[in-house]
């Protein structure tokens, strides 16, 4: 009996120490994550990695790549100078706020939109891309614009604010989250939804590699994204607007978006160009 | 977390019925499929012995998730329209069945092989000392086991969330990207899982005990 | 419809089996440490040390009865929020250990249990201490005896590591989605590939424990 005693007191005193030594480190909100971010000359960016033209990682040297991507590069400059180094961490629509409150990340540039409710729990940066929710359904179908989706099933993915769009405008419609939007399109393909609705840049980067559906009634909500910032993180905010600021106006910003959706079919680049 | 649980109540309780009701019907014929093949796996016949360890060890070692998505996804596109809950349930069912072959076939394996024999030179047909002699003996051995499977069931039906089929992990995921409580959130799905699994596995706990 | 010569370039085959890669890292981890901790518990489990193995007792009937997706939620979620912020494999290689660990501790209890009591009494009227006993007489026995429920808990957790594509680890799953991410008509040939590789790899171990079953029986 005498050794399972120390066993125990062993284990015990394992349990104690590891979560003294969690309670070690410094709450977020009294960290200023622009002053660590100089020091590391690091930004860690939460980015899509699944997401075509936005954010997908390249199988063949497992880098991420898309606009948001080379955004948060261009940005990430203009904030640590030319050495800065920016880091990516990926997310999915679900996990990206949890990681920044939590402080995996210090930003997300996710296809997220700035929203009141978001706003509640963390800080937005200006907006970066004027997207808007829009409709993808098969050829032919009877489905013409938002109204018509009442009674209908459309699919989406979880995490998206896509969801309460279409319970407000159309609040008839059984929508149906998918882990990811490729499945959604998929389950669209397989019957499961007569349409799918998320943000029509994400639509149409599906719809180029499926001819046989279409986007149907433009769109019918603006979303503006912003990068996604830890509340109580002024100096970060300000030195990321300004960075996004000189983005635009050095050119690069319109430069990244002809790279990216120059040619999208369904999809008109020029609307989203910032002058 | 109070608040959490009394706002989103009526999404809590329909996933935990939709949940419920995937796991009840998935144990029901994963008992039923599960049993036949095991049966099979023990047959005189050559062929039958290879069906059945076909499927078991094709089920066995594929993950449910990737069943799921193939009934989910794929038998839509070619054979017959089926919603998430119902491609859950049957990758559910599909997916414990083997496993519970698995468990029926040892339970059967440990009664004594003279039984069979005797049974068959009483001029029983292999169904008939199949049904009276050895089934009943193989289930008693096997009931603890087959608890654990039930209890695996229960946890697994949260496949159900990457399809859509309205089950507890679908509503919390729901839940938590609408009040960006995520940990709270899944605590109380976690607590709501455990209203169902704990009991089990007491009662199973309790069983093994008297049978021992 | 699916694109499955595409699908199948050996550019995206190569990403994937980089995901069986980090598959198989993380369960062979996940495996070694658990099977450490689950030894640990379940001993203490058996001792009955008072309120200790009580408490203990309770906290792998919770978990155990606990999805592992909740487990995965929480360690990664959950975590950070006592200060402790672990990247993706770190927190599925936590999540699986605690899992795991709870998992193969009822595994070597029920094991140790299977023991005849009557050689613990024995060794311990040889004048063996209580560890001892354990160490030279029961645990080598029960070890012998959970060789097929260990080798079909390491199966199972090589499937459940899929669970973890939810926070994004980079295994198999997850660089399944990032192919057909590429274009979603290589969903089903990706999903059939993914089946094919987990079945390879799980059907191997457990032909390899029934093996090591008929060369001990």
């Amino acid at each position: 009996m005498k050794k399972f005693k120390y066993v125990t007191l062993l284990i015990t005193s394992l349990l104690l120490v590891l979560t003294l030594a969690g309670c070690g480190s410094q709450p977020l909100s009294s960290q200023n994550i622009l002053e660590n971010d100089k020091k590391s000359n690091t930004i860690t960016w939460g980015v899509k990695a699944d997401q075509k033209l936005i954010g997908l990682i390249d199988v063949k040297d497992g880098q991420e790549k898309g606009f948001e991507i080379d955004l948060a590069k261009a940005i990430t400059k203009k904030v640590l100078g030319k050495d800065g180094k920016a880091k990516f961490v990926t997310v999915t629509s679900q996990s990206r706020i949890p990681l920044l409150k939590n402080g995996n990340i210090d930003a997300i540039i996710a296809t997220m939109s700035i929203l009141p409710d978001r706003k509640k729990v963390i800080d937005f940066s200006d907006s970066y891309f004027d997207a808007g929710q829009s409709i993808l359904v098969k050829k032919g179908s009877s489905i013409k614009s938002v109204k018509d989706l009442n009674g209908k099933t459309v699919t989406s993915a979880v995490g998206s604010n896509s969801v309460d769009n279409i319970q407000k405008i159309a609040p008839k419609a059984r929508v149906l989250q998918l882990p990811d939007f490729a499945q959604a399109l998929t389950a669209l393909k397989s019957g499961q939804g007569e349409a799918m609705t998320t943000d029509n840049v994400i639509l149409a980067g599906l719809a180029v590699e499926n001819p046989g559906y279409k986007l149907v009634g433009g769109t019918f909500t603006t979303e503006p994204y912003g990068i996604g910032i830890n509340k109580g993180q002024g100096d970060f905010k300000k030195a990321i607007n300004k960075g996004l600021k000189e983005v635009i106006e050095d050119g690069t910003y319109n430069k990244l978006i002809m790279k990216w959706f120059g040619n999208v079919p369904g999809f008109d680049y020029k609307e989203v160009l910032r002058k | 977390m109070i608040k959490l649980l009394v706002d989103n109540w009526s999404s809590f309780i329909s996933g935990f019925g939709w949940t419920v009701l995937s796991s009840i019907v998935a144990l029901f014929f994963s008992l039923i499929i599960g049993s036949l093949f095991a049966i099979l796996e023990v047959m005189p016949s050559k062929v039958a012995r290879v069906i059945g360890n076909v499927y078991v060890e094709i089920f066995r070692n594929i993950p449910l998730l990737v069943i799921t998505m193939f009934f989910y996804l794929v038998i839509p596109l070619y054979v017959v329209k089926i919603n998430g809950f119902t491609a859950g349930t049957i990758g559910l069912t599909i997916y414990t069945s083997a496993f519970i072959a698995e468990t029926v076939r040892s339970g059967i394996n440990s009664v004594d092989i003279g039984q069979m024999e005797a049974s068959r030179a009483q001029g029983m047909t292999f169904w008939q000392a199949m049904r009276y002699i050895v089934l009943p003996q193989a289930f008693k051995l096997v009931i603890p086991p087959l608890g654990n499977q039930f209890i695996n069931l229960v946890k697994n039906s949260s496949v159900l969330a990457f399809v859509a089929g309205f089950d507890l992990m679908y509503q919390g995921n729901a839940i938590a990207s609408t009040t960006f409580e995520t940990v709270n959130t899944y605590i109380v799905v976690g607590l709501f899982y455990l209203v169902i699994t704990l009991p089990i596995s007491y009662y199973m706990q309790h069983l093994e005990r008297k049978l021992a | 419809m699916q694109n499955w010569i595409d699908a199948y370039s050996w550019i995206n085959i190569r990403f994937l089996l980089q995901g069986l890669g980090i598959t198989i890292l993380i369960s062979v981890i996940s495996v070694v440490l658990s099977f450490i901790f689950g030894s640990i518990l379940g001993i203490i489990r058996y001792a009955k040390i008072p309120y200790f193995s009580r408490i203990i007792g309770f906290i792998i009937d919770v978990v155990r009865n606990l999805p592992l997706l909740l487990i995965i939620f929480f360690t990664y979620f959950g975590l950070p929020a006592f200060g402790f912020k672990p990247d993706t494999i770190p927190a599925a290689i936590l999540a699986m250990t605690f899992f795991e660990s709870m998992m193969i501790a009822e595994i070597i209890r029920s094991g140790i249990l299977a023991v005849d009591i009557g050689q613990m009494e024995a060794a311990r009227a040889q004048g063996m201490k209580l560890g001892q006993a354990m160490w030279h007489v029961i645990l080598p026995q029960a070890y012998k005896k959970m060789i097929p429920a260990l080798v079909s808990q390491f199966i199972s957790l090589i499937k459940d590591t899929s669970l973890a594509t939810i926070i994004v680890v980079p295994e198999l799953m997850q660089h399944g989605q990032v192919v057909y991410g590429q274009n979603p008509n290589y969903i089903i040939p990706v999903f059939v590939i993914m089946a094919v590789m987990y079945f390879v790899v799980c059907y191997a171990l457990s032909l390899l424990s029934k093996y090591i079953d008929s060369r001990m029986a």
